[in-house]
């Protein structure tokens, strides 16, 4: 079976993972989850946005730039949850920031001006076309990450042992 | 043309069942907060093998002279074919917690709509 996990000290030394340092990592349990999930949207993303901008850019220039921005917030997203240092969890607050934003906007304007968008992206109609998982991602993503906010240069916690099978 | 990427009815269908089965199934063991075990491992390893037999037909059959409506997004659907189960596969691996029971079900439902979605681009 697993071993406990454990927190790596700065000196290297490690001890058994408090309910404090669970709270700071932020890629386990939920937080893999959200890293697999972006995961998915960072390759979807970045295959619509390459089909998009190498066989049909002059359609809708500014849809498909928005996929190619789409794309890069997911995958240093998807790094910054798995990296999961203090730093990471800074630019990972600011890209999911972005990305909720992002979802909102575009998500109003594909709707109510469609000119602007004769094509789909990503974020069209709130995500409509990926069962509005955008919209729910960034949330989710935002309240795990503040969720465990602590003030920078306290232990690094990004060291586990899951010595499983 | 009904069919356009000639990957054999049976595989696609076996592959999206199995996403499902297994979706139900791992969201079945997350729900009672259950880890994920060896049966739902073999499930999930299974799905990595379907997927790969329908990325090797599918290639074949274009390589033997089949037309894609579009070689970008077939190429696309073939990278997300090949690297997602895997990779939650090895994420589930590494999260011995329900987490890891809601991954494989994530797994299987991505999969899934994967099948089906590649059949509607190329039909």
């Amino acid at each position: 079976m697993d071993t406990e996990p454990v927190t790596t000290e700065r000196d290297g030394s490690t001890r058994a993972m408090t309910p404090t340092d669970r709270r700071r990592r932020i890629n386990i349990g939920l937080g893999r989850l959200l890293i697999f999930v972006y995961g998915v949207f960072a390759l979807s993303a970045s295959a619509r946005a390459m089909v998009q901008i190498a066989t049909k850019f002059h359609e809708a220039p500014l849809a498909y730039v928005l996929s190619a921005v789409a794309a890069v917030i997911y995958i240093v997203a998807t790094v910054c949850l798995a990296r999961s240092t203090v730093r990471s969890r800074l630019l990972g607050i600011v890209c999911i920031s972005i990305e909720l934003v992002g979802v909102v906007v575009v998500g109003a304007l594909s709707l109510t001006d469609k000119s602007a968008f004769p094509d789909a992206t990503v974020w069209s109609d709130f995500g409509s076309g990926y069962g509005y998982v955008p919209l729910v991602l960034p949330i989710l993503g935002l309240w795990w990450l503040l969720r465990g906010a602590q003030p920078a240069g306290t232990v690094r916690t990004n060291a586990v042992r899951t010595d499983r099978g | 043309m009904a069919y356009s990427v000639a990957v054999p009815e049976f595989l696609r269908i076996a592959t999206a069942a199995v996403g499902v089965v297994l979706a139900v199934w791992a969201g079945y063991r997350a729900w009672r907060d259950k880890a994920p075990d060896r049966g739902l491992m073999i499930g999930a390893a299974v799905l990595v093998l379907l997927a790969i037999a329908l990325v090797a037909t599918a290639l074949s059959t274009v390589v033997g002279g089949h037309h894609v409506p579009s070689t970008v997004t077939f190429v696309a659907y073939v990278v997300a074919f090949l690297i997602i189960p895997p990779a939650g596969l090895v994420l589930a691996r590494m999260e011995p917690t329900k987490w890891g029971s809601v991954i494989i079900a994530t797994v299987g439902i991505v999969e899934a709509i994967l099948v089906v979605r590649l059949q509607q681009v190329f039909s």
